[in-house]
């Protein structure tokens, strides 16, 4: 085999891992909610999780800053809640969830997803 | 103290809670006297000192609890939404005319059998560049800019697809046309690729363009059913009749309704009468004749006369409002057969880039020269040719079509489980009074023993009746006005039996009202009465026994009448294979001849209210699913076991949250239409998923070269960008389909 496809095979292997690891690697850092947050939707949700507590009425203020088409719609399916979300506007969705869990979220096309992790 | 009243706009409102949270947190400004909420509407009505009160109070009250106040309406109304929206869709246009213009000249120039045909100018490299860069990143902007702004969160979508794929093909053709000999060094003929970038991102606008557009018509059903809503009222106050914004209707106002108009909140007419069309809200096509009692509700449309009605339900408490909210949430839920969709969508797009970072190696280390062309072609292909989009549509499009078309047809379905449970159901129970039958039995008949009238037993019957909700006893005392057996007998020591009948003190004697159960418990011999009770049992009559002082007095029958849509249904539900089961309370013959008439042959009779729950779970354990139909009311737990609980008529709260699927119209021929609704969305969905799915299964091996090894056959970057633009559309257009479905 040719030195530049020796270095084509790693340089792939390499990319792979990469995408693996920069895509399906990361960790979401949890952040505590108590009352309200605001969540900013561009490229993502940011913060990516948050943590409620059951019962209690939290509300999740979501700002889109991304013109993404695919972003324009918030869908919380556990809470039956679909949003449309008009770029730079505030939507507030108020949950008092019921359930203790882990409940994602995503957008219109399932695309781009959040998490709500319920706690007791 | 001066006052002024106004009313604004508020966003960001969603519950009933929000109404709440809005109302107290405006009421707590100083000098604010009275503040009403409106949900269906969005809009808050408050009443104030002018003096104390400013905008910017107001304001910070509302959004000091997280709303937007819009009392100025400087900030965007739905109109300026909806403009902003169309200025989207324009801007998206000219970026595809542009892209698809620019991108066919370098086509013309550049394409191997056309380019011979083209001007000079058209086949220089350096004009190819000049012509492809504003489409990559003017047109193309939107792909880099949401690549950026996902790669930050470490994610991909679509978009880095896209991006990646264009910015491969661009790069390379820059590199060829600034500097040829180095490509040529590497034993390449230098050739530029400008079309493939320009013409995908071309037609990939262009199907996002028909997409939005498409997009728009899955929610419509919602849009329709806001746009249901009259503007305004005409109030009765102070002796006057003024016109009134409808969110500042008040509970106990008193409305005039002139023929032609929409009738503006739920209430009871109080004067006049009038046809009404309520086709609107309850699907139902044949206009309603209502008089004084009767109850309207809003934003259906009178027809004929002019009548005057009290306000019973206003602002999110209405018929309409809480419709709206129902096929919000449902909506807004997910079908369980969209988890396999979501789990493949969030490991997609990372799976695509791996492959196509697979395929540049594997065609540069073992394909055919020029093995870096190939490389690059088919790695463009296929992250050009993936579709994540058309899965994580296949399911919602559908859903929302499919709630908003039953909604239309007076289907309220709760959610997307729902729907896609409903499609399964095998076994259907009919819950008999009220739901199978008018549930307004009349008396029939009429039979007195042992030296009493007809009259007495009347009386009787009545005087312990009274209190009773029960169909049958509303049916007795009508009969006893009717045959003018009053007055009714002081009660004492009043009883009621569950599922038996009742007993009470009269005159210091003891009487028992009820079935023939209740007369042998309390050791009653009804043996004179048994060849009467056979006969009147035989023809489906309703029998109420009474006893005085332990001695059988009397019988009233009474027959309901069974309503004119139950056998069709019943018919067209054996039509699809569903079998129908009829439940009562009534002893068997009874059961047995109205379920004749209506073509049933499974009874279950005799079964107390207390009873259908079990009942319902033990048809369950036959392995089948099982839909419940009842009034909501008594049937709530049997409801809420069966797999689906089907809801009749506008029913009270209770029938809305204990049911799967509320029946606005209590026709029930809609029984069978939301079957064939859930079946036909679920084979929408189904035939989605599959395109959608396989579309990626096929197409991507065969972007990666699949076929090439047997048929020399290879994917060009530009076909791919077409099927891709086109596997979205025509799943969002697969769902739009569903609305011309016939469900009837």
């Amino acid at each position: 085999m040719s030195p530049d496809k020796i270095i084509v095979a790693i340089a792939s292997i390499l990319g792979v891992g990469f995408t693996y690891w920069f895509f399906l690697g990361k960790k979401e850092k949890e952040v505590q909610v108590s009352d309200a947050v605001d969540i900013i939707v561009d490229g993502g949700y940011t913060p990516e999780a948050i943590s409620i507590a059951k019962g209690k009425t939290t509300k999740l203020n979501f700002i889109r800053r991304d013109p993404t088409a695919c972003l324009e719609e918030v869908v919380l399916g556990d809470f039956k809640i679909r949003r449309q979300l008009p770029l730079n506007q505030k939507v507030t969705i108020e949950l008092t969830p019921q359930r203790s869990g882990e409940f994602t979220y995503s957008c219109g096309m399932g695309m781009y997803h959040g998490k709500i992790i319920v706690t007791e | 103290m001066s006052q002024t009243k106004k009313t604004f706009s508020i966003k960001g409102m969603h519950c009933a809670s929000c109404v709440l949270v809005l109302e107290r947190s405006l009421k707590q400004v100083e000098g604010v006297m009275q503040a009403t909420v409106n949900l269906a509407t969005e809009k808050a009505t408050v009443t104030y000192d002018p003096e104390k009160v400013t905008d910017k109070k107001l304001s910070s009250a509302v959004s000091n609890v997280g709303y937007q106040a819009l009392i100025t309406e400087e900030i965007k109304t739905e109109d300026d939404e909806q403009k902003e929206k169309q200025q989207e869709l324009r801007s998206l246009r000219l970026r595809v005319v542009v892209s698809l213009a620019l991108g066919g000249l370098i086509l013309w120039g550049g394409f191997p059998g056309l380019m011979k045909t083209a001007p000079m100018i058209l086949q220089s490299f350096w004009v190819q560049l000049l012509l492809a860069t504003p489409v990559q990143f003017w047109a193309g902007f939107s792909f880099y800019r949401a690549t950026i702004s996902a790669l930050k969160h470490r994610t991909a979508n679509m978009d880095t697809l896209v991006a990646i794929g264009t910015t491969v093909a661009y790069a390379y053709s820059a590199v060829v046309t600034v500097l040829p000999q180095l490509v040529k060094s590497v034993g390449i003929e230098p050739m530029p690729y400008f079309d493939t970038g320009a013409i995908i991102i071309g037609l990939i606008l262009l199907g996002r363009y028909f997409e939005a557009k498409a997009k728009a018509g899955t929610s419509e059903a919602i849009k329709k059913l806001i746009g249901l809503q009259a503007k305004t009222a005409r109030v009765l106050r102070d002796g006057k009749e003024i016109d009134i914004p409808i969110s500042e209707v008040m509970i106990g106002d008193i409305i005039r309704v002139r023929p032609g108009e929409k009738i503006p909140v739920d209430g009871v007419i109080t004067d006049g009468e009038s046809s009404i069309d309520e086709s609107m809200i309850t699907g139902e096509s044949m206009p309603a004749d209502k008089a004084k009692g009767d109850s309207v509700v809003g934003a259906t449309m009178n027809k004929t006369g002019t009548f005057m009605f009290k306000a019973t339900k206003v602002g999110s408490d209405t018929m309409l409002a809480r419709i709206i909210k129902l096929v919000q949430e449902a909506q807004g839920s997910k079908a369980p057969i969209q988890r396999l969709a979501d789990l493949v969508s969030s490991y997609f797009v990372p799976v695509v880039i791996m492959l196509a970072i697979l395929t540049f190696a594997v065609w540069y280390i073992f394909g055919p020269a020029p093995t870096l062309l190939f490389a690059l072609l088919n790695m463009v292909a296929v992250l050009i040719i993936a579709c994540p989009c058309a899965m994580g549509l296949a399911t919602p499009t559908a859903i929302m079509v499919g709630t908003g078309k039953g909604a239309e047809h007076g289907i309220l379905i709760k959610d997307a489980e729902s729907l896609e449970i409903a499609h399964k159901v095998k076994i259907i129970i009919f819950d008999k009074t009220g739901t199978l039958t008018e549930g307004e039995p009349k008396v029939t008949d009429v039979i007195a023993y042992g030296g009493f009238t007809e009259q007495d037993i009347l009386r009787y019957e009545a005087s312990l009746e009274v209190g009773s909700a029960h169909p049958l006893a509303k049916a007795i005392i009508e009969e006893t006005e009717l045959r003018k057996a009053m007055p009714l007998e002081p009660i004492e020591k009043f009883r009621s039996i569950v599922g038996h009948g009742i007993s009470a003190l009269i005159q210091g004697k003891s009487v028992f009202a009820g079935k023939e159960k209740l007369m042998t418990d309390n050791g009653v011999d009804i043996a004179l009465a048994k060849g009467d009770m056979s006969r009147l049992t035989g023809e489906g009559k309703t029998l109420s026994l009474l006893a005085i002082d332990g001695k059988l007095a009397g019988i009233v029958a009474a027959a309901d009448k069974v309503k004119s849509t139950a056998k069709m249904a019943v018919e067209n539900l054996k039509k699809i294979g569903i079998e129908s089961i009829m439940i009562t309370g009534d002893n068997e013959r009874t059961a047995n001849a109205i379920a004749k008439q209506v073509g049933i042959t499974r009874v279950l009779a005799e079964v107390l209210p207390e009873e259908k729950e079990a009942e319902v779970r033990k048809i369950q354990a036959e392995g089948k699913v099982v839909a419940m139909v009842g009034d909501g009311i008594n049937d709530a737990p049997a409801l809420a076991a069966a797999d689906i609980g089907i809801a009749m008529g506008s029913g009270t709260d209770v029938a809305i949250e204990a049911a799967d699927i509320t029946l606005i119209n209590k026709d029930l021929r809609s029984v069978v239409s939301a079957i064939v609704l859930s079946k036909k969305t679920m084979r929408t969905i189904k035939q989605n998923l599959f395109w959608a799915f396989g579309y990626n299964v096929v197409l991507i091996p065969v972007a990666m070269g699949a076929l090439y090894p047997f048929f020399h056959l290879l994917l060009n970057p530009i076909f791919a960008s077409i099927a891709m633009a086109t596997s979205s559309i025509s799943v969002v257009s697969n769902s739009l389909l569903l609305k011309r479905k016939s469900i009837v």
